[in-house]
């Protein structure tokens, strides 16, 4: 075993036991949190956060809510893949994709209740006053109900490792139907997310500002779900690779082929519909400014570039460069959600004007990732998702 | 009913429809499936 | 939404004014909502506002705001151009190198309570709701503080009260609802000591600042900020220099709110009526396409099988035709091989019989 697989291991042996590099660092990284939280919810937003009145809206719901959905969308697009499209070979990237999902849209869950200001409130807009008019209704209302899709798609894994199994049965019945779900409730929060901004034309930087936004939104968050299964898959097998039954090792490399070819194609498509939207906004002039230079290195830097480098990925069957372009994928996806909510917005603003997070903003982000991957890691190392249950084998 | 006077109210009442139909129409669309479905062989 | 007689004649009377009334609500197949008739509003003439801050004083009086840092006589605040906050709902502030003016110009910013709010649409509690008197309202007992509205507001307005860990609110101008109610003015229009500030009907004040840029046109910039912008707002600015340079921006459009977003709402129903139809469609085709590929397989398997079955009968009977052939040469072999014998002891015989004659 290597010496990160022992450090991730599912059980340390007594002795030298609890003090690895990682429970050191997520330790320290979960009690600052904690720290954070305490004074979150005791001294109001005013003392965490660099918000402000030009600035409702900061990295809590540029990265946590906007990336964290987007780099979440791997469970949808992997299981319509699987069960709708009927690409079997894929079927173990379903379960680690799942999982993420589900984790993905949890955490974002929790990191809204530190940014909204009365968190208790959350429910409200449900049992009180249906403000129907606002896209953020409709974000609200998707994400409650796909996160309760993804715990139940999610919940053979824990059934099977309790041994329910009628439970479990149950639940697999209903695998198509949660899938159709997932797939319509997912088109129309990360759509919505992207509309969200419609509203406010006078903000956000033109050339991001386009009435093809939801449509964006939407397309890339297909990418980010495709290249965060490669991504999440490598850094899987690199901690986990002992967690890994061999259909899932034999299946893994036609995975990263595939999803790197599929990502490729759409990022093909989200280049071609960008580019068609600033013809449509007849924004050209603008690429010659500040921010059209900024909106190129989004553009040729985080979409052109790994369309390319996937397809040479793919041709050439190098799978080092289809996860390093994972990544890049995943960055540029960050890097639009970060643009679209806290850097071309308010652009009139002068620059001492603008914002930028405070450090204890990025502490809970930190916090929120951290606790995601602790739970992955708890998980992953101990119920059937890198692996076939062995009483469930040949059950799909 | 009070005159709806303002475009948001108008939104307000035709969106509130809409997403009941909406709930409305994911159920039936399950059932329907089934209705179409259940005397296929296989 | 009904058309009454008298309204129709308005608008008819607005068409023969030749002002264009129509840009602002076009959406839901033609549809038009004009806003509430009769709905208040206030207009504010820049040109005659000398900047004492009055209207502050009152805001925070009758608002019962927390008290300012500085006095509201001080007016070195003006220096510096401020916004409204959560507890200064509305400001005043100084243009000194506005176009085409001599001394400095001063501009009252405060909630414009639009026609069709964004804040309103963007709100998921329908805490903000226009009233028919005029006033956008805001009800803090439902807001869920997401400050979603703050995102929208085109005119930068609402604040919050980032400082409240428990009862955080959206502040802004509420036009002093509560005063209009009463049928009196609010505390802002009340003490303005230059009558920069009109209260009245919205429909009227209109009339009245036409009235003014007519008789006056050298004195006003030909535009009412806030008849159409953003689909129109219930306050009405008149000014003596370009908006621009005074910090208010021209380039809001004149599509309301809930326009923006009518596009993508629409597109919701779509996607919840037809996704279900085209992906149990594609799941259909691909389980059939499955199966197909099954039976061709059993298929195949089948024709393998025979094959096999027939390749093996016919390696039998050539075994069993080889094995014929053997046995046959292996008889004639032993026939030949007796009948050689035979012939050899016959031979032999007659030899012996030859030796016993001879002998």
């Amino acid at each position: 075993m290597s010496q990160e697989a022992a450090v991730f291991g599912e059980t340390s042996p007594p002795g030298k036991s609890l003090y690895t590099p990682f429970n050191v660092i997520a330790g320290i990284i979960l009690i600052v949190g904690f720290v954070i939280t305490i004074l979150r919810f005791t001294k109001g937003l005013g003392a965490v956060t660099n918000l402000d009145n030009n600035y409702p809206w900061g990295i809590w719901i540029g990265f946590d809510l906007m990336a964290g959905v987007a780099l979440a969308a791997g469970g949808y697009v992997t299981s319509a893949a699987v069960y709708i499209f009927g690409m079997k070979r894929y079927h173990s990237a379903v379960r680690p994709a799942i999982l993420t999902g589900f984790l993905g849209y949890a955490l974002v869950v929790v990191a809204l209740h530190y940014d909204v200001g009365r968190p208790w409130r959350l429910p409200y807009p449900f049992i009180m006053q249906q403000g129907t008019t606002s896209l953020l209704f409709e974000v609200a209302a998707c994400v409650a109900l796909y996160l309760t899709v993804l715990f139940i798609e999610f919940s053979t894994a824990p059934l099977e490792w309790l041994g329910l199994k009628r439970a479990r049965s149950i639940v697999v019945r209903l695998t198509m139907v949660l899938t159709i779900f997932g797939v319509i409730l997912s088109t129309l929060h990360q759509s919505s997310l992207g509309a969200l901004f419609l509203l406010a034309p006078s903000k956000l930087h033109p050339l991001w500002y386009s009435s093809y936004l939801p449509v964006f939104f939407f397309v890339s968050s297909v990418i980010a779900g495709l290249s965060m299964v490669i991504f999440e898959s490598t850094l899987s097998h690199r901690y986990f690779a002992h967690k890994m039954d061999e259909t899932h090792l034999a299946e893994k490399e036609g995975v990263a082929l595939g999803f790197g070819k599929a990502a490729s194609l759409v990022l093909a498509g989200y280049f071609t519909i960008k580019v068609l939207g600033i013809s449509m906004d007849n924004n050209w002039h603008l690429l010659g400014t500040g921010y059209g230079m900024w909106f190129l290195v989004e553009l040729l830097g985080f979409i052109a570039l790994p369309c390319f480098l996937y397809a040479v990925g793919v041709r050439e069957k190098n799978l080092c460069l289809i996860k390093w372009t994972s990544g890049l994928t995943v960055l540029g996806i960050i890097l639009n959600r970060l643009n679209v909510c806290l850097i071309a917005f308010n652009w009139h603003l002068p620059s001492d004007e603008k914002y930028f997070p405070h450090w204890m903003e990025i502490g809970i982000s930190v916090f929120v990732v951290t606790a995601g991957i602790v739970v992955f890691r708890f998980i992953v190392t101990r119920m059937p998702i890198l692996y076939e249950h062995p009483d469930y084998k040949d059950s799909h | 009913m009070m005159e709806i006077q303002t475009l948001q109210d108008f939104f307000l009442h035709t969106k509130s429809i809409t997403y009941i139909l909406m709930a409305v129409i994911l159920i039936g669309m399950t059932g329907f499936w089934l209705f179409l479905t259940d005397r296929d062989e296989d | 939404m009904s058309v009454s007689r008298r309204k129709f004649l308005g608008w008819l009377g607005a068409a023969g004014m030749g002002t264009a009334f129509g840009t602002s609500a076009n959406a839901a197949s033609n549809k038009h909502f004009t806003g509430y008739p009769d709905s208040m509003g206030i207009l504010h003439d820049i040109s005659l506002c000398v900047g004492c801050r009055s209207c502050e004083a009152a805001c925070n009086k009758v608002n019962e705001l927390p008290p300012p840092e500085k006095p509201f006589d001080d007016k070195s605040v003006l220096d510096k151009k401020r916004r409204t906050t959560a507890s200064v709902h509305t400001v005043v502030n100084k243009y000194d190198n506005a176009e085409g003016t001599k001394g400095p110009v001063f501009v009252k910013t405060q909630c414009n309570h639009c026609l069709e709010p964004a804040c309103a649409s963007a709100c998921f509690v329908k805490a903000f709701a226009k009233t028919k008197e005029g006033p956008v309202s805001y009800d803090p007992s439902v807001c869920v503080g997401c400050r979603y509205c703050m995102v929208a507001c085109p005119f930068n307005i609402p604040t919050y009260e980032y400082d409240s860990a428990f009862s955080p609110r959206v502040m802004k101008c509420t036009m002093c609802h509560s005063r209009i109610i009463q049928g009196r003015l609010p505390g802002c229009v009340e003490s303005c000591p230059k009558e920069a500030l009109t209260f009245g009907k919205r429909e009227d004040l209109l009339r009245i600042a036409r009235e003014r840029i007519r008789k006056h046109p050298e004195r006003y910039v030909d535009h009412i900020y806030g008849e159409h912008e953003m689909g129109g707002t219930s306050w009405l600015y008149l000014s003596n220099t370009s908006f621009a340079s005074i910090g208010m921006r021209e380039d809001l459009g004149t599509t309301a709110a809930p326009n923006l977003t009518a596009g993508a709402l629409g597109a919701v129903p779509l996607v919840v009526g037809l996704w279900p139809v085209l992906l149990t469609g594609v799941y259909a085709m691909s389980k059939r396409k499955e199966k197909i590929a099954k039976e061709e397989e059993a298929q195949a398997v089948g024709d393998a099988v025979a094959a096999t079955k027939a390749e093996g009968e016919e390696k039998l009977s050539a075994a069993l035709a080889k094995a014929g052939k053997d046995k046959d040469s292996a008889i004639k072999r032993e026939v030949k091989k007796a009948l050689e014998e035979a012939a050899k002891a016959q031979k032999e015989e007659a030899a012996e019989a030859k030796t016993e004659e001879d002998a």
